[in-house]
């Protein structure tokens, strides 16, 4: 049976205080982590753009996010005329909230393999260093971002305003259609690690580089994910939600205030929660090497490191990419993406058969050559028909 | 205790939702009400030890087909109070009356005469106990029901390449409607 060791014994006040302490470290965490990522994206920003960027509040403009937030609380409370005044505040708390509770079956830390199962000990009780580990772990992630699409689709519909409503009808179609893509890349994980436990996911990658889903799945699934990810987040190049030059801003148009705030730390926390599912699914979690016994200390920096690398990802996504149009991200997502990762899913699937099985490799391979080649063929029709019919219509009109 | 205490909130969410839905004047509040039955629903699948449902049940019902729901509210443009008085079929309204009167004296005579937990059988949590319950239904689903399964994916399947076939656009040769009524 899997779970936290720190339950098996039952539940005494201990185990209360150290629960309570897990989730003040993981909120007080992601906060602060937040309110940095805000600083480190437009830090990074304005260099790769040959600006200064933030330079005023505190040192090399650090503090510039906190000067913002407390802006933010003494600002107007605006609500449109034609709002729906309960839908119009229930928004920004959905996006808020779905937001902190996906970081909770990240695993931290804990050192992996080589015996230790990844725990620690606090107060001589053996706990991992995650605030949850549910049996159903992965699926927490995927049900916590399909319910953020709330947030953004209900703030667009309550504003009672055109633009709004335009941006949360896009992301709404954005998210239902990148959560495919996003859902089958975590499948894959799932089928080689045997479970879906995050903790149980981040074990079966301990024992080197060459053990990280990212090496071992192919590198396909890590590819599709992080674009489907970063779709998922409404970031540069898919903010076709947002895009100023068309929206003013989205789904949070009509927003101000602290209501405001609350959308906007959201978004940040979410790339950060990606990030963190990125190393988690694909990068060993927290693996890497420990010096001098400290068990406890480098696996939490080597998690923190990866962390910060796929942040620096996405900012440098932000300030490079063009944004997508509507059809080609339509094309991406659903011609492109969606086929190529139920390919490999079920590729790595057969090899992962193959191995229990032990099946010839002649005709296992044979056959998964000739049923690509079948697939293949009949999507390219299909693709073809569909773009001849459009440039018939074209042509027409 | 806990778990009676668990039982009585997420039921009473999931009845509190499920009027909310007929009640509410607006779609949308009524799509959010849907919601909420359906997350006191998960809340109950967890405390049967059923996790897998429960995350499925919030994924699929919650996160995709309610969303659909709200798209076509909001595509539609059918978000404000609906006149109740503006139906198709006359007998709608009695015939609706009719059927829901009658589900309720269904489950009430069946609480009533067979006493006890209606279907009698224990919670799945006994059963699952020990196993993961992800394995348990792949293994049903796989093998005890496959024909079941396959067929229901048939079924859906069929759904959309009916509803692709639907929403093709007839060619339009004349003007008049092509007007007004082609696009």
């Amino acid at each position: 049976m899997t779970g936290d060791p720190l339950y098996l014994d039952g539940v005494d006040l201990v185990d209360v205080g150290i629960m309570a302490v897990k989730v003040l470290v993981a909120f007080t965490f992601l906060l602060v982590a937040t309110m940095f990522m805000v600083w480190f994206e437009r830090k990074l920003i304005s260099d790769m753009q040959n600006r200064i960027g933030p330079n005023v509040a505190g040192p090399w403009g650090l503090l510039q996010t906190f000067a913002d937030g407390v802006k933010f609380f003494f600002k107007e409370d605006l609500r449109p005329e034609n709002a729906d005044p309960l839908v119009f505040r229930l928004a920004p708390y959905i996006s808020a909230v779905t937001a902190f509770l996906s970081f909770a079956v990240v695993p931290i830390g804990g050192s992996f393999g080589g015996g230790s199962s990844g725990t620690v000990t606090i107060f001589g009780r053996e706990t991992y260093l995650q605030v949850a580990d549910p049996p159903i772990g992965i699926l927490f992630l995927l049900a916590m971002s399909s319910i953020a699409v709330y947030g953004v689709m209900l703030a667009g519909w309550a504003s009672g305003s055109k633009y709004p409503l335009i941006g949360s009808v896009r992301a709404s179609a954005q998210a239902i259609s990148y959560e495919a893509a996003l859902g089958m890349a975590t499948v894959v994980v799932v089928v080689l690690a045997g479970t879906l436990s995050t903790h149980g996911i981040v074990a079966a990658q301990s024992g080197g580089f060459t053990r990280w889903f990212l090496v071992s799945s192919g590198i396909i699934p890590f590819i599709v994910f992080l674009i489907a990810a970063t779709a998922e987040l409404n970031r540069p190049p898919f903010d076709l939600v947002e895009a100023e030059q068309e929206l003013v801003g989205g789904f949070h148009t009509e927003y101000s205030s602290i209501r405001f705030a609350l959308f906007f730390l959201a978004e940040f926390m979410n790339v950060i929660t990606m990030s963190a599912i990125m190393v988690t699914l694909f990068f060993g979690g927290p693996a890497g090497p420990i010096f001098f016994g400290m068990t406890w200390f480098w696996p939490t920096v080597w998690f923190l490191l990866k962390v910060l690398a796929f942040l620096f990802v996405f900012v440098w996504f932000r300030a490079t990419l063009p944004r997508l149009r509507y059809d080609q991200l339509m094309h991406l997502g659903w011609k492109l993406l969606i086929p190529l990762i139920l390919f490999w899913l079920m590729f790595i699937s057969l090899k992962e058969l193959r191995a229990t099985y032990d099946w010839n490799w002649v005709v296992t391979y044979g056959a998964a050559v000739v049923a690509l080649a079948i697939g293949a063929s009949l999507l390219v029709a299909a693709l073809r028909a569909g773009d001849r019919a459009y440039q018939e219509e074209l042509e027409e009109v | 205790m806990v778990d009676t205490l668990v039982f009585v909130v997420a039921a009473l969410i999931c009845l509190i939702g499920a009027l909310g839905v007929v009640l509410a004047r607006n779609p949308v509040h009524s799509a959010l009400m849907l919601v909420m039955t359906l997350f006191g629903i998960a809340v109950q699948f967890v405390a049967q030890e059923a996790h897998f449902l429960a995350a499925v049940q919030v994924i699929v019902y919650a996160g995709a087909i309610v969303v659909l729901f709200l798209f076509v509210i909001m595509l539609l443009g059918v978000d404000r109070a609906q006149n109740l008085e503006m139906s198709f079929l006359p007998i709608q309204k009695w015939a609706a009356l009719l059927f829901a009167a009658g589900s309720l004296a269904i489950v009430v005579a069946l609480i009533v005469v067979v006493g006890e937990p209606v279907t009698g059988a224990e919670a799945m949590s006994g059963a699952l106990g020990g196993t993961d319950d992800v394995r348990l239904l792949a293994r049903s689903l796989f093998s005890d029901y496959v024909y079941a399964f396959e067929l229901t994916s048939l079924l859906l399947v069929i759904a959309v390449i009916g509803a692709v076939v639907l929403v093709r656009k007839p060619k339009v040769t004349d003007p008049v409607t092509a007007e007004d009524g082609g696009r």
